[in-house]
């Protein structure tokens, strides 16, 4: 279907009915479906076809979220929720699991974090104790670091997200800093471990947990967020509590947080020394091939933004004033400048900037444009961060398919 | 103007986050799609105890070496416990649905 004019729901464009035994991969038929609406993420090389969830196919989730897996869960926030506002609501979130092995129930009165390891008081508290100490609130960009692996060119294996494997929210929560305080770290701490609820579905898997500096861990900013967009998390974001990482990949907010050990000694654990690795270079990038590179735990994110409101291959009149929008944010700090290009990036302008809302958030951009001359035009947006870092033109490339940042571009046709 | 309103909206809500959370039951039972066709049923009794087929249909077109190395990947680092015998087949299988022919 195509739609003429400047402003429509990207789903609109892109969603059609589908058998889902017509896919081709003989996927066989879930639970829910008949005949299922299906998005294509337009991914390079093709297979780019999801099928959508239906509303209560996932707890706390609503539908048209893009459906990954089913178990361990994947799903994924369309674009066009990105357009309705800078925060992600709750049940459009995106979710993403290691392990299938998640606990269908938490009880709120028995549930217990736990504080241990190179501390001098141990912990053992319970939500209401948490909830006691100095509440604070953040808005946070939850990226998981293989958000747009389905972009890289050459691909690579992995969750083929597109770029919805993100969200902000308003957290609130406490500071880790002052549960650390409470049990007392003693020196020679080195890190502080995370661990969660859930657990490897096979023997001898390795649990997922994730380490922090215990400068990090200290610094005031990382929180423990029992709310998210004011309400408890839902169950598949992280309930009842989830460590906040601002500015650091998602990897690093551990959901169902329920201990945290503090070390005197790095972390070897293998979701530490092994998995999520980066080449150990500016935009982690290398050449595909290229042997022996070294390698580092990816960390702080990079600045990244969109176009919301224009899906690629739209037809938009010509002469016609135009309003595009989108959002941007920073990677671990602020946006400085948005800038937005109608002819390919040869010429750039500033966007017009909404709402600070935090530096670590989504920041909404709008900017009006005429296409004057028919044919195909290619629209960018390019975001500078408080640091003075831009997204580059080229995308960066890595075998991992981990932190895409690149000039996006969208396709449009003037007609 | 949108922007605004959303912002108020979350300030009114978070007024709310105080109360201490209730407990939560939800529903995690749905198993998710199987492996179909000629050749999966050693990739269904290897693969599905940890996880559905969805993502895996999604890869793109890898050569069988590296279908290869994603089921040494699944054994060695997630400890899968997968028969030995049925290697062969399955990387047969991820190869024919999902290869590139190399």
């Amino acid at each position: 279907m195509k739609i003429m004019g400047n402003m429509m729901s990207s789903l609109d464009r892109r969603l059609f009915l589908r058998q889902a035994g017509m896919l081709g991969l003989a996927a066989s038929l879930p639970k829910f479906a008949h005949a299922q609406q299906t998005i294509d993420l337009g991914l390079p090389g093709g297979n780019g076809i999801r099928t959508l969830t239906q509303a209560g196919e996932f707890p706390q989730k609503s539908g048209d979220l893009i459906l990954q897996r089913t178990r361990a869960p994947l799903l994924e926030t369309p674009m066009s929720v990105f357009d309705e506002g800078v925060f992600t609501p709750n049940d459009k979130f995106y979710v993403r699991w290691h392990w299938a092995d998640i606990p269908d129930s938490v009880d709120a009165e028995a549930f217990r974090l736990t504080v241990r390891g190179h501390v001098g008081k141990p912990l053992s508290l319970s939500l209401k104790e948490l909830m006691a100490l100095p509440r604070v609130e953040m808005a946070a960009v939850n990226q998981c670091s293989g958000n747009s692996r389905g972009f890289f060119a050459p691909r690579v294996p992995g969750g083929e997200w597109g770029h919805g494997a993100m969200g902000n929210a308003k957290w609130t929560g406490v500071r880790l800093k002052d549960v650390l305080d409470r049990a007392g770290v003693t020196a020679g701490a080195v890190q502080v471990r995370f661990n969660g609820l859930d657990q490897p579905t096979s023997q001898d898997g390795p649990d997922f947990m994730k380490s922090l500096g215990i400068d990090h861990a200290r610094d005031g900013e990382v929180m423990i967020a029992y709310a998210m967009n004011g309400k408890p998390l839902p169950l598949l974001n992280g309930f009842p509590l989830r460590l906040i990482v601002p500015g650091w990949y998602a990897t690093y907010w551990v959901k169902m947080l329920s201990d945290i050990e503090v070390l005197d000694r790095p972390d070897e654990n293998f979701w530490m020394k092994t998995a999520y690795q980066i080449p150990d270079r500016p935009f982690a990038t290398m050449k595909p091939g290229e042997q022996n590179v070294p390698t580092v735990p990816i960390s702080k994110m990079l600045p990244r933004s969109f176009v919301t409101n224009i899906p690629a291959d739209s037809k938009i009149a010509v002469g016609a004033p135009v309003k595009a929008r989108g959002i941007a944010f920073g990677g671990d700090c602020g946006v400085k400048e948005v800038s937005f290009s109608t002819d390919d990036g040869q010429s750039w302008r500033s966007a017009k900037l909404g709402a600070d809302e935090g530096k670590y958030g989504f920041r909404r951009w709008e900017a009006e444009f005429v296409l004057p001359e028919r044919g195909a035009h290619t629209i960018k947006v390019r975001c500078t961060n408080a640091a003075g870092e831009s997204q580059p033109d080229q995308p960066n490339w890595n075998g991992s398919g981990y932190m895409r940042s690149v000039i996006e571009a969208v396709a449009v046709e003037a007609v | 103007m949108k922007v605004l309103l959303v912002t108020l909206l979350a300030f009114g809500s978070i007024a709310l986050a105080a109360e201490a959370p209730k407990s939560v039951k939800v529903d995690l039972s749905n198993p998710g799609p199987y492996f179909t066709g000629e050749g999966s049923d050693p990739v269904n009794s290897n693969c599905t105890a940890c996880h559905s087929a969805e993502m895996v249909l999604a890869q793109p077109a890898l050569s069988k070496a590296v279908w290869q190395s994603e089921v040494t990947k699944m054994m060695k680092v997630y400890k899968a416990s997968v028969d030995e015998q049925d290697i062969p087949a399955i990387v047969e299988y991820l190869a024919k649905v999902r290869g590139n022919g190399s």
